[in-house]
Parts: C-alpha cells; sequence; structure tokens
C-alpha cells in the first residue's frame, strides 16, 4: 500500500453519485425522443440535458471543479470561438437554402 | 527571482532554450496532463467541425431530414422501440466513464489489482460499444441502402455526415480501447511502481498516466453526449 496519497483523491461516492446522475439525464433525454416531444420544447430539453450532462463529465470525471482557475480558462474559453463559428454558419445556411427555394423551386 | 547569470543563447538554440526554461504556468499539474487537456481542446474543435458542417448541411437542404427516431429503431421480441440501440450505447459509454473515474482514484492510491480490473472493465465497455456501432452500420449500409451519397430516407447528405461523425467518433473510442489495454498491463506488472519508462519514451512510469487517459476516455464520452443530442435526437 502507499505510504503516501498524491494526485486528484476525492471519496468514490461521488463518482457514483454523478454516474447515477448521468444515467437519469440520459433517459431523460430519451425520453424527449419516446414521448415525441416536438419543436421548441423539444430542442430546449435536448439542449439542457445535453448541457448538464457535459458539464458533469468535465467538472467531476475530468477533476476540472479541482484544478486552479489557469488551466479551466485556458481550455473552457477558447471553444467559446465555436459560438461564433455556429453563427455564421447558420446564417451561411439560411442564405444557401434561400436561394435553393429561390433557384430550384418549391419547399418541402 | 533574480535573473541567472548565464548569457541567452541566440537563433534556433535560443528558441529551444527560450520554451524549455524552468516555467510553469499550470501548477499542481503534470506537463503530461497539461499536453492532454490541450490534445482534447484541439479535438473538441474538430469534431466542432463537423458537427457544424452537419448542422450547415441539414438547414440548407430543400428535401426533407430523415427521422432519426425512425432509422435508427429496432424491434426487439416483437415489440417497435425507436432509437433503443443507441439509447443502450449511450448507457454503456456513460458506465465505462464511470468504471474510468474509479480506476484514476485506486491508480492514485496505488491499487494495482483494482486499478487494471476497472481499466479492463472499460475496455470491455469500449469494445462493445464500438461492437454495436458495427452493426448498427451494417444494418444502415445492408438493410436500409444508406451511403454516403444518398439514402432512400430522404436528404442525400444524411449518410455523409452520419458515417464521418459517427466514424471519426468510433475510431476515438477504438483507439482509447487499445491504449486502456496498455495502461492496464502496465499497471499489472508493477511498471508504473518501479517508475520504468515507457516504449516511446524516456520518462518515469507514475501512476497519472492512468490520470491521462482517463482525460482522454472521458472526452470520447463527451463528445458522445453531443452527438447523441445533435444527430439522433435534433
Amino acid at each position: 500500500m502507499a505510504d503516501h496519497v498524491e494526485g486528484q483523491q476525492h471519496p468514490i461516492s461521488i463518482y457514483f453519485w454523478i454516474w447515477g446522475l448521468l444515467f437519469v439525464l440520459s433517459t431523460l433525454s430519451y425520453m424527449v425522443d419516446y414521448l415525441q416531444f416536438q419543436g421548441y420544447l423539444r430542442w430546449t430539453l435536448i439542449v439542457v440535458f445535453m448541457l448538464l450532462k457535459a458539464g458533469l463529465i468535465v467538472a467531476v470525471f475530468m477533476h476540472m471543479m479541482w484544478e486552479r482557475m489557469a488551466l479551466w480558462c485556458a481550455i473552457l474559453i477558447p471553444p467559446g470561438a465555436i459560438l461564433v463559428f455556429i453563427g455564421l454558419m447558420s446564417a451561411e445556411a439560411d442564405y444557401t437554402f434561400f436561394t435553393r427555394l429561390v433557384f430550384f423551386g418549391a419547399a418541402p | 527571482m533574480a535573473e541567472s547569470a548565464v548569457p541567452l543563447a541566440p537563433g534556433l538554440r535560443g528558441i529551444a532554450a527560450d520554451w524549455s526554461s524552468d516555467q510553469r504556468a499550470f501548477k499542481n499539474v503534470p506537463w503530461g496532463k497539461a499536453m492532454m487537456w490541450i490534445f482534447l481542446l484541439s479535438d473538441t474543435f474538430i469534431f466542432s467541425c463537423f458537427l457544424i458542417s452537419y448542422m450547415t448541411v441539414r438547414m440548407s437542404t430543400t428535401v426533407p431530414w430523415p427521422n432519426a427516431s425512425e432509422v435508427f429503431a429496432l424491434t426487439i421480441f416483437g415489440n417497435h422501440i425507436p432509437l433503443i440501440l443507441i439509447a443502450i450505447m449511450t448507457f454503456i459509454l456513460i458506465s465505462s466513464s464511470g468504471t474510468m473515474a474509479m480506476a484514476v482514484k485506486f491508480g492514485y492510491q496505488k491499487n494495482k489489482r483494482m486499478t487494471a480490473f476497472l481499466l479492463v472493465v472499460t475496455a470491455i465497455f469500449g469494445a462493445s460499444f464500438v461492437g454495436m456501432q458495427a452493426f448498427e452500420w451494417t444494418k444502415l449500409i445492408v438493410e436500409e441502402g444508406v451511403r454516403p451519397w444518398g439514402n432512400p430516407m430522404g436528404a442525400a447528405q444524411f449518410g455523409a455526415t452520419f458515417f464521418m461523425i459517427t466514424g471519426f467518433h468510433g475510431t476515438h473510442v477504438s483507439i482509447g480501447v487499445i491504449f486502456l489495454i496498455i495502461v492496464a498491463v502496465k499497471v499489472l506488472r508493477g511498471s508504473l511502481d518501479e517508475e520504468r519508462p515507457g516504449f516511446m519514451t524516456g520518462r518515469k512510469g507514475r501512476y497519472e498516466i492512468v490520470e491521462i487517459m482517463g482525460l482522454y476516455w472521458h472526452f470520447v464520452d463527451l463528445v458522445w453526449v453531443f452527438i447523441f443530442a445533435f444527430f439522433y435526437l435534433w
């Protein structure tokens, strides 16, 4: 056995808790499809459950909540640029869709 | 602290000396772990590019997008259940993340047998995930006739984005399974206790490699959370 303990040490119960929570959240997001929710309700629920799951994995399983701020700023801020990219590409996709309607005819 | 009296080297030698000088931005984090985080950040951008291109083609097509709920439905014992295979794959990957997190904990306690056992369980979960994905691909290609350039259900871009995104993710899982087995062998034969250097590196073996392996594995699970939400549920 170790004479001293180093690195990330947290009670094992927290991993079981997060594991259980991830199971519950996955079941809930599956139910969104199973119960056939549609429209904005569906999209909102999908994104909320997705972000909760992602947050739990990064914060606890990847130990980000116990790291120093220098690390989590370096890793978690740059993906913010992706939001800008999503905005640009959705504007582009809308434009493509519009020109396809104009030049190729009827909508679905 | 006082500057050292050694003069700074010019040119290429200077670049190497400057970048390797004794500085540390991420306190309490071994550099191998910091580098894994930075690799995962770059991987985040790659997967984002795939998912954003999927969004772009799905938004811009005038043909209806195939209904994932129906495409990935299975009939089990006469019951038609929508999206069931994908739900099972999701639970398997989450379970593998749970066993991986515990392997990291037992690793830092230097409990060799539990660490190796949990790593092998994680690898088995990962391998079964890849197996189910192979089943899913076979069903889609052989029975449903989905191709990267078209399919009978709707928008032609469905196949291209599906094979690209899930294929790249499945490759990540497969590579993860191989490395999980390598790390499990290292743990079991005591390479980390004896600080034996690895095959391709002169660095001493330490239990932090279990945590670095864990970061990669949790990332694979994290990516699946986004694929599940955007590709299968949306």
